[in-house]
């Protein structure tokens, strides 16, 4: 029985371990430091539903031996380019995240693709080349940013007339659109469906994947790329497909947080979002590897958890916020943990 | 016919390997007359960049003799740097003593990083430049820990020079009154409007020998034996694990002292962010210089340093009398830094790639031959 | 050896057993100083283990230890590693070269032991600071490389070179260790062009002279012939015989290299010789195939419908080349023909379309998905390429993978091969060598192909799994009637279950023969006799 214990345990791993406690440990804490519980999980709950796609945006590359996806903000900027085209039709309500969708799309299918055939030139050093591709694109867009013939009121400059605002509002357009969809409240406690619905599908979508044929292939690919090309599968073609797919579902990502977040964030903006969403997954159980979905849902809650629990718990208590900082350290050092593993050594 | 053929080959393997300093050049030489600067100016800003930037790019340059790809750590070392600089800015030490002060201080936090950071890449073989860039980014937030919250309660300083006035935590931006310059102004030699900062510039010049003289000893080699293959190396003895370790130290370690003589040129700390734009730009500079990740030279540090600042100097001015903005310039050269880094690593990747499908295409001539 | 001093080197019956099984027997000869030993044998019969003893290799001492005594002078010695070894004055060569690329011929014959200056500063950092002290160690390395007596430029980069200067070099480095005595050269010849061949052996020659001992392996017997006073011949863990190089022959050699004794097992076991069809299904013209290690440089060979042919050789030759490259694993060329179709190279999924099916010799780097369970490792490639095991939704837009059926036929595969485990779900990594190499011939014949490549199905497997594999493949050949090509070094495996048995030598196939031709003949062909013999 010890023993029993003891291989799930080490199945599970001690970061997540003492990650998980920690979280109970906030969770136990908070009611007496005066935090409602009913709030926090609402708090989490939201957070979940904002970042959860962008963290299944990791699965499909990492199933196709690509590595964590370092190069999010390359899916995130097709998810701007379509936000801001929304946008500039001006219309309003729900259908414009219809539309933001729309015209997301071809942009992540485009960029995925080139990135894809890049990532395949530079197989072993994926995950460094995707950190800088994610870099410069940010970059890139923000003089795109600059220049680009946008003229919606709401996302320009005021002064000068041209060139987009760093953060322009979703009021109006597709604010909570999700969050407000079929929404629950119990007491203090208040759940959006639509959101997890949302997550729901896709995360069913990329399941269902995962069990088709070409899904099967994906995963051999990732598993042992000889025995794939043994096997007659197009290792190439497998990973360029994954990028795509992780690209788009970033795109999808970075529109879902806007709608729950309140604001589109351009420039530097999406410079660093790759890195909580890896770590996320990391905290889920994922390796650098092997994902599935489970890691995303655990590794979701667990990181907005910490993320949403500690400012609040610690400001209570030690009249300090040091939960960014802690942030930081817990979520890099999840991705240093993974990175300096044994198990994860073939890639 | 073939040595024809092969110089025809030379002039394109040229193109193809020194792609990045050539796409610098072309576009220095394309803003310059669009930002309108003199020359007298140019010179001057260029000497203070080097004077500036050229220790901390030398110190990336013994990683990559050791196989270890660029040292995204050497963040590490620029955080030890900051931290003796702190200090000294709170003891209220002026001039060179201050700064050497400031070095002696950084030296065992740089080892101590260092050792950390070196013992992590031996368990990262294969990817050790993502693991060395996480490092930096985990050991940000120890820094942030230390700075912000430590400083004041924990490791006592009072100064209300540096720390915010709540009592705890250093402030975001220091200005180092005290050693501004210090090094830079004991021995300096104006020539009309251009400054020339002998002392500093011997310092660097000394750096640059002890690197060649590095180069000769026995770790030196040691160290390029490591780096060209880790196994031959352990069959024949050498301590592998021990000689990585080592060259992320020393790297390390320089970026510390590199950091504190960029620091006292500057004249201002900014906190939070010197040490992470630090690190890219040194990083940038030194593959604009022609360097890869296998493969730097000195020479490689000092033209990186003169076309990548040249570059940053002229943008933001050429896009302000181009388009008449300013940020676009600045943006882009955002954009370059990163950009510059992007292709240097893929350029890399596949260069290897393509030595190894050599040896096919040998066999398929033979083949030719005998049909 | 003169008479007075006592020999270099002595090996008192020596033997050595791998878990139960022995690899050695018996094993004693003595060598002299400034003596050429050559040491031949197929692979497999036990020349790697003496060496292995002879060094002290790790490998030696975690598997039990050694019988019998190895003198050095007369004196027992046991070496706990090969730096004892080397204390004692033995080097030794490998085929596969140890050197770096970067490195001047120079450094890597000094690498780790290079001359040094102290200098101010080693008193502060201590003797890794010390200063290479150049002239002395260019000096060094030419001192050893005029002992060696062959021309090599010693600021010459490795990555310059051709191959048999890295040999050369290779070599200079052992001689360059001070107190060198007895030298072993692993296969030094086989990656040489004919003019470095002579250099070598013009060098062996000079060593010899200056009282250094040669211990020779080669696989090129007229070599043998040529620098070296006595020859061991080795089999199946035992000295079949010691012979005077000076009067013995190729033929003599070869005869005892492959020779068996016409035991019970083997000759009961021998494929009957059969009816083939005449009808020739696969052709290979030209063919190249770049494999590191196993280059096949140009290969004719006709296989015919409903056959079971071999493929055999000794190692390095080339002959596991021809399938992978044929199976687009490694890059080819010439012309390939199946079935009256033109098979296009480089691209294993048009093989596997046309109906080819290969069981990789990597079992653990090719065969198997390690990380994944039997049953995935066994339907895998017939899903993908047939769309077996698939259920198929909206007119076959989606294509869902079948669990009852991939359960169902991995239960077969399990029951009709017998693989030990504890389910179908169970992760291929988990099982023994044996298990997971009927994995892999499961997964090939769940794809029904028509050809069949096998590639050292038996490597690394104990007897009984051997035994069973054979015999799965042997039903699969007659009963169904699907021609199979199997490649092993063992050619009595090979002579057990084949019809005909085509050699490998020197990316060249030597000859083809019937199965039931004496041991001998293959042998002869496998060290290339007729080649040598021309010259």
């Amino acid at each position: 029985m010890m023993e029993r214990i003891k291989a799930l345990a080490k199945s599970f791993g001690l970061p997540r371990l003492i990650i998980t406690g920690f979280l109970l440990l906030l969770f136990i804490i908070a009611p007496f430091a005066g935090i409602s519980v009913g709030a926090s999980l609402t708090d989490t709950l939201g957070r979940f539903g904002q970042n959860s796609i962008m963290v299944l945006a990791m699965v499909p590359m990492i199933h196709s031996g690509c590595g964590l996806n370092f190069g999010l903000p390359l899916g995130i900027i097709s998810g701007l380019l379509g936000a801001t085209l929304a946008i500039e039709t001006g219309i309003t309500g729900p259908v414009s995240f219809l539309l933001a969708i729309l015209y997301s799309t071809p942009f992540a299918l485009i960029f995925g693709w080139g990135y894809g055939k890049l990532l395949n030139k530079v197989k072993g050093s994926e995950m460094m080349i995707a950190t800088y591709v994610g870099f410069s694109s940010v970059a890139f867009m923000s003089i795109m940013w600059l220049i680009l013939p946008y003229s919606s009121p709401t996302m320009v400059w005021g002064y000068t007339g041209e060139g987009l605002r760093t953060t322009i509002s979703t009021e109006g357009f597709y604010y909570h659109v999700l969050r407000d969809f079929l929404s629950i409240r119990i007491g203090s406690l208040s759940i959006s469906l639509g959101e997890i619905l949302f997550f729901g599908i896709f995360a069913f979508i990329i399941w269902a994947f995962l069990h088709t044929k070409t899904g099967t292939a994906m995963t051999a690919v990732g598993s042992n790329p000889v025995f794939a090309r043994a096997s007659g599968i197009s290792i190439d073609r497998q990973r360029t497909l994954s990028v795509i797919m992780s690209t788009w579902l970033g795109a999808l990502g970075i529109l879902c947080y806007q709608q729950g977040y309140g604001f589109i964030q351009l420039y530097q903006g999406p410079m660093y979002m790759a890195m909580p969403a890896v770590s996320a997954i990391l905290i889920g159980g994922a390796s650098v590897n092997k994902a599935n979905i489970t890691n995303v849902i655990i590794g979701t809650i667990l990181y907005q958890g910490i993320v949403s629990m500690t400012p609040s718990v610690m400001n209570s208590l030690i009249h300090t916020d040091m939960s960014e900082v802690l942030r930081i350290i817990v979520s890099n050092g999840m991705i240093l943990y993974a990175l300096t593993r044994k198990s994860g050594a073939s890639r | 016919m073939s040595t024809d053929l092969k110089k025809k080959f030379d002039a394109r393997d040229f193109l193809a390997n020194n792609i990045v300093p050539i796409i610098f050049v072309v576009l220095c030489v394309a803003c310059y007359p669009l930002a309108g600067y003199s020359p007298e100016y140019l010179v001057d800003q260029i000497i203070t960049r080097i004077v500036r930037n050229s220790f901390l790019v030398l110190s990336l340059l013994i990683p990559i003799m050791a196989g270890m790809g660029l040292n995204f750590g050497m963040t590490l070392g620029a955080m030890a740097g900051q931290i003796g600089i702190v200090f000294i800015t709170a003891w209220n030490v002026v001039g060179i003593p201050g700064l050497l002060l400031a070095a002696i201080i950084a030296t065992p936090i740089a080892v101590i990083l260092g050792w950390f950071c070196g013992k992590m890449l031996n368990m990262a073989r294969g990817r050790e430049m993502i693991t060395s860039y996480m490092i930096s980014f985990f050991m940000n937030g120890v820094y942030q820990l230390v700075v912000l919250y430590g400083m004041g309660p924990v490791i006592p300083i009072h100064s209300d020079q540096v720390i915010l006035p709540r009592g705890y935590g250093v402030r975001n931006t220091i200005d180092l009154i005290n050693v501004r310059r210090s090094i830079d102004n004991f021995w300096q030699i104006n020539l009309g409007p251009i400054r020339i900062p002998v002392l500093t510039i011997i310092l660097i010049a000394l750096l640059c020998v002890v690197i060649i003289w590095f180069r000769k000893t026995k770790i030196g080699q040691d160290m390029r034996a490591v780096g060209q293959d880790m196994e031959v190396a352990r069959e024949a003895g050498i301590k592998v694990e021990r000689t990585r370790i080592l060259a992320i130290v020393i790297s390390t370690v320089f970026a510390a002292y590199g950091m504190i003589i960029y620091l006292s040129n500057m004249g201002t700390l900014n906190t939070y962010n010197s040490h992470s734009q630090i690190g890219m730009f040194s990083i940038a500079a030194l593959l604009v210089g022609g360097a890869s990740v296998s493969r730097a030279s000195i020479k490689n540090v000092f033209l990186g340093i003169i076309l990548f600042h040249l570059m940053f100097i002229l943008t933001p001015q050429a896009g302000k009398n181009l388009i008449g903005q300013a940020q676009i310039g600045e943006f882009f050269r955002v954009f370059v830094s990163y950009g510059v880094i992007t292709l240097s690593l893929v350029l890399y990747e596949i260069r290897t790639r393509r030595e190894k499908a050599e040896s096919a295409k040998m066999l398929a001539q033979a083949q030719e031959v005998q049909a | 050896m003169s008479e007075m001093t006592k020999p270099l080197l002595e090996m008192q019956s020596v033997s050595k057993e791998y878990n139960g099984n022995p690899v050695l027997k018996d094993v004693s000869f003595t060598l002299g100083q400034g003596e050429v030993l050559g040491l031949v044998g197929e692979n497999g019969a036990g020349k790697s283990t003496l060496m292995n003893i002879l060094f002290g290799m790790d490998v030696i001492h975690q598997t039990g230890g050694y019988g019998g005594k190895v003198l050095i002078d007369g004196k027992e010695v046991k070496f706990t590693s090969p730096l004892d070894a080397l204390k004692a004055g033995i080097g030794m060569v490998h085929q596969e070269f140890s050197l770096l690329p970067g490195f001047t011929a120079a450094e890597n014959i000094l690498l780790n032991r290079e001359p040094q200056n102290k200098s101010v500063l080693s008193l502060v950092f201590g003797d890794r600071a010390n200063t290479i002290d150049r002239k002395k160690l260019q000096k060094e390395a030419i001192d050893a490389i005029t002992k060696l007596g062959v021309s090599l430029d010693p600021d010459m980069l490795v990555s310059e070179m051709p191959v048999g200067h890295k040999q050369f070099t290779e070599i200079s480095r052992e001689i360059s260790k001070s107190a060198i005595r007895l030298l072993v050269l692993d296969e030094p010849t086989a990656v040489l062009t004919e003019k470095e061949a002579e250099m070598l052996l013009k060098a062996i020659e000079n060593l010899s002279k200056q009282g250094i001992s040669v211990i020779f392996i080669t696989h090129r017997l007229q070599e043998i012939l040529d620098v070296c006073d006595k020859v061991i011949v080795m089999r199946d863990g035992r000295i079949i015989n010691s012979l005077d190089a000076k009067a013995t022959s190729i033929n003599e050699m070869a005869r005892l290299m492959v020779g068996r004794e016409v035991s019970a097992g083997s000759a009961q076991n021998r494929g009957e010789d059969r009816e083939i069809s005449d009808k020739v299904v696969l052709s290979v013209n030209n063919l190249w195939v770049d494999m590191p290690g196993e280059t096949v440089k140009d290969v004719n060979l006709e296989v015919h419908e409903g056959e079971f042919l071999g493929i055999g050789g000794l190692a390095g030759q080339g002959k596991l080349g021809i399938p992978n490259g044929i199976m687009g694993l490694y890059p080819a060329g010439g012309t390939v023909t199946f079935d009256g179709k033109t098979i296009p190279l480089n691209n294993p999924r048009a093989c596997l379309d046309s109906e080819l099916a290969f069981v990789s010799e990597d079992r653990r780097g090719v065969g198997l998905l390690l990380d994944e369970s039997l049953e995935w490792n066994i339907a895998f490639p017939a899903m993908q390429i047939h769309e077996k095991f698939l259920k198929k939704y909206l007119g076959g837009l989606i294509k869902w993978r079948d669990q009852s059926a991939i359960e169902e036929v991995t239960e077969k595969y399990i029951k009709q091969l017998q693989i030990k485990c504890t389910s179908s779900k169970q992760k291929a990594k988990e099982l023994s060598g044996g298990n997971q190499q009927k994995i892999c011939l499961a997964k090939s014949f769940a794809l029904e192909p028509k050809l069949m490549f096998v590639s050292e199905p038996t490597r690394g497997i104990d007897i009984g799994a051997k035994a069973l594999v054979l015999q799965a493949l042997k039903e699969y050949n007659r009963k169904h009637g699907v021609t199979i090509v199997m490649i092993s070094s063992e050619l009595e495996e090979l002579r057990q279950c084949c019809d005909r048995i085509a050699i490998i030598t020197d990316g060249a196939v030597s000859g083809i023969l019937p199965a039931s031709t004496p041991s001998e003949d293959f042998g002869i062909l496998m060290v290339g006799k007729t080649k040598k013999e021309a010259k």
